[in-house]
């Protein structure tokens, strides 16, 4: 009775105002994001079209047209390998930036608006000037090169299989290396002069400074760079589309665009969900791996 | 008197180090300018481009970089009074605001929740909420068409309306919740007795204190929308309720002919003052959006 009196008002009483609090997020987020992951599942057993709405379960075949189809082969290769190699040159990158960024310098705070530009702008935005950047006629990339005599036909940097592949993972790196770099700059600030001035003292040169103490303390952070990277490369869909539409001939589609093609273009929504399922298992992965990051670092 | 050979050493020492400082900050700045060039590249040209005349622009061994001939707004008039820019413009900008709104009306009840009331069940449904933002419209978008559908939402801007947040209230309850937490719970105590109700202690104490925090909030869930792609393309097909993301790359392309000044125009246009709202608040939103795991 005590406790009641002291809760003058019902909202003081915590156990009530938290479930006042929690329920609508908490009924929102069922309903829109769990009753739709449940209805991705459902869709991936049936052959569900935007013709024939009713869902009327096929057990495994929309899944076995799906794993037949070499389109999708190819869109689940070029998804794993976009991502490996995109986010190869992206650590690469991203740590060579955040050494930079951490440098006092003049004018620090323009050239770092610049660098993160590619990754602020809104990527299906950004894309359209690679787009008109890497043009069949008038890219200005060609037109140096033909200044400089290294070529005398322009490259159809986006209308060849190889060059359309090399062409989309560049732009990967471009727009995603600046979100790498601000992650391993905040690890970066983190690490103590102390320790590297101590191992200074002890006379180590710069790289084997990078190398021995940098880059093992900074192992974690880049990690998480890392599976961030992956995450948006494996989700992102407006890259691909907004750049080669999946071609030339199917050799740039990736697991996104193809379940946009199949699904709500083709209108097949069975086999475009059973599509983006695929990325399921790796997105649950990954977020394994950086919970038990994210969790390691509380401890320490 | 000579200079002993200890103090000849040291000046040589001293020249050799000013030497080696001066190369290694040339070196920065080097570096600075590669980047900064890699990065702005395409947005460069497409700013050059948005200002050339067509006889200029599409003759291929002109100089792309250079003004071959007087610059125009030509391409601006066009974008703006011949084409839906303007519409995509506002409808971005609502369907903006109301998510903000929507987020901000879920995200803060739910954070103050998860960093208060010492829940039993809290910091798991912390990581629950947070995990749910992993979940990329990719994998959703297909079935959330089929909700948009039943809900009678299609071709009308409330289908994002509706969707956005499971994008922003995520991200925002866990950035919220930690801002909350950085408040010491004495302040808000005092405030009760002092005589205010808890929620009055929140609003009036409280909430002014994470006061930069629910800003960083506002812009996060301003510029994701105005970011987001997949499901605007799904949902909305006619040009009267695009958006700027979805509107720019599938309406100002018409067929095969490209209309390439006033398209790099309406990127300009709008991807330089999100990118620079976006970029006020990076840091808050970095350390949020790795889930404590880089701690800025």
């Amino acid at each position: 009775m005590t406790t009641r009196a002291r809760q003058r008002y019902l909202s003081d009483n915590p156990r009530f105002l938290a479930w006042v609090f929690m329920s609508p997020t908490v009924i929102y987020i069922l309903a829109l994001v769990g009753f739709p992951f449940v209805l991705a599942i459902i869709y991936a057993f049936t052959d569900i079209t935007t013709g024939n709405p009713a869902i009327e379960f096929v057990g495994f075949d929309t899944i076995r047209a799906v794993l037949a189809d070499p389109v999708f082969r190819r869109a689940l290769g070029n998804t794993f390998w976009f991502a490996v190699v995109s986010n190869l040159l992206v650590v690469i990158l991203a740590t060579a930036l955040a050494e930079l960024l951490t440098r006092d310098f003049k004018g620090k705070w323009f050239v770092r608006f610049l660098i993160l530009l590619p990754w602020v702008a809104p990527v299906s935005l950004a894309t359209i000037t690679w787009l008109w950047t890497l043009d069949s006629i008038f890219s200005p990339i060609d037109w140096v090169l033909r200044q400089v005599g290294l070529i005398s036909e322009n490259m159809f940097w986006l209308g060849r299989p190889q060059l359309a592949m090399g062409s989309v993972i560049a732009v990967q790196v471009w727009r995603i290396a600046p979100l790498a770099a601000v992650i391993v700059m905040a690890g970066l600030t983190a690490i103590p002069n102390d320790i590297n001035d101590a191992v200074a003292v002890d006379g180590a040169g710069p790289w084997r400074r990078l190398f021995q103490v940098t880059i093992p303390l900074l192992a974690p952070i880049i990690a998480v760079a890392v599976l961030f990277g992956v995450i948006l490369t494996i989700s992102d869909m407006s890259v691909v589309f907004v750049l080669t539409r999946g071609g030339p001939t199917h050799s740039t589609q990736v697991l996104s665009t193809w379940a946009f093609f199949k699904g709500i273009e083709g209108g097949a929504l069975g086999q475009g969900a059973a599509v983006a399922l695929f990325l399921f298992p790796v997105l649950v992965g990954i977020t394994a791996v950086i919970l038990r990051l994210a969790r390691r670092r509380e401890v320490l | 008197m000579r200079p002993t050979w200890e103090q000849t050493d040291i000046t040589e020492l001293r020249r050799k180090s000013r030497r080696r400082h001066r190369l290694g900050r040339l070196g920065i700045y080097v570096t600075a300018l590669f980047f900064g060039f890699l990065a702005v590249f395409p947005f460069s040209w497409a700013l050059i481009s948005m200002f050339k005349q067509s006889s200029d622009l599409y003759v291929k061994d002109n100089n792309p970089f250079w003004f071959n001939e007087a610059p125009t707004l030509e391409h601006l008039r066009l974008l703006f009074f011949e084409t839906n820019y303007l519409t995509f413009v506002r409808n971005s900008v609502l369907v903006g605001l109301a998510v903000t709104l929507i987020t901000l009306a879920f995200a803060l009840p739910t954070a103050y929740a998860l960093a208060r009331l010492r829940l039993r069940w809290g910091e798991r449904m912390g990581i629950a909420i947070f995990l749910v933002y992993l979940i990329p419209p990719t994998l959703l978008f297909i079935p959330m068409t089929r909700v948009v559908n039943t809900l009678g939402l299609q071709e009308t801007l409330w289908s994002l309306i509706v969707v956005y947040p499971t994008i922003t209230i995520p991200i925002s309850s866990w950035l919220l919740m930690g801002y909350f937490k950085g408040i010491p719970m004495d302040i808000e105590e005092q405030a009760m007795v002092d005589g205010y109700s808890r929620l009055g202690a929140v609003s009036r104490v409280v909430l002014p204190l994470i006061l930069p925090g629910v800003i960083a909030v506002i812009v996060f869930a301003f510029t994701l929308s105005a970011h987001e792609f997949i499901y605007a393309l799904a949902f909305n097909k006619s040009s009267a309720v695009k958006t700027i993301a979805t509107g720019v790359p599938t309406e100002l392309v018409r067929g095969d002919v490209f209309f390439w000044q006033s398209l790099q125009a309406a990127v300009i246009l709008v991807a330089i003052p999100i990118a620079l709202l976006f970029n006020a608040f990076l840091d808050r939103f970095i350390s949020g959006f790795t889930m404590g795991a880089v701690k800025g």
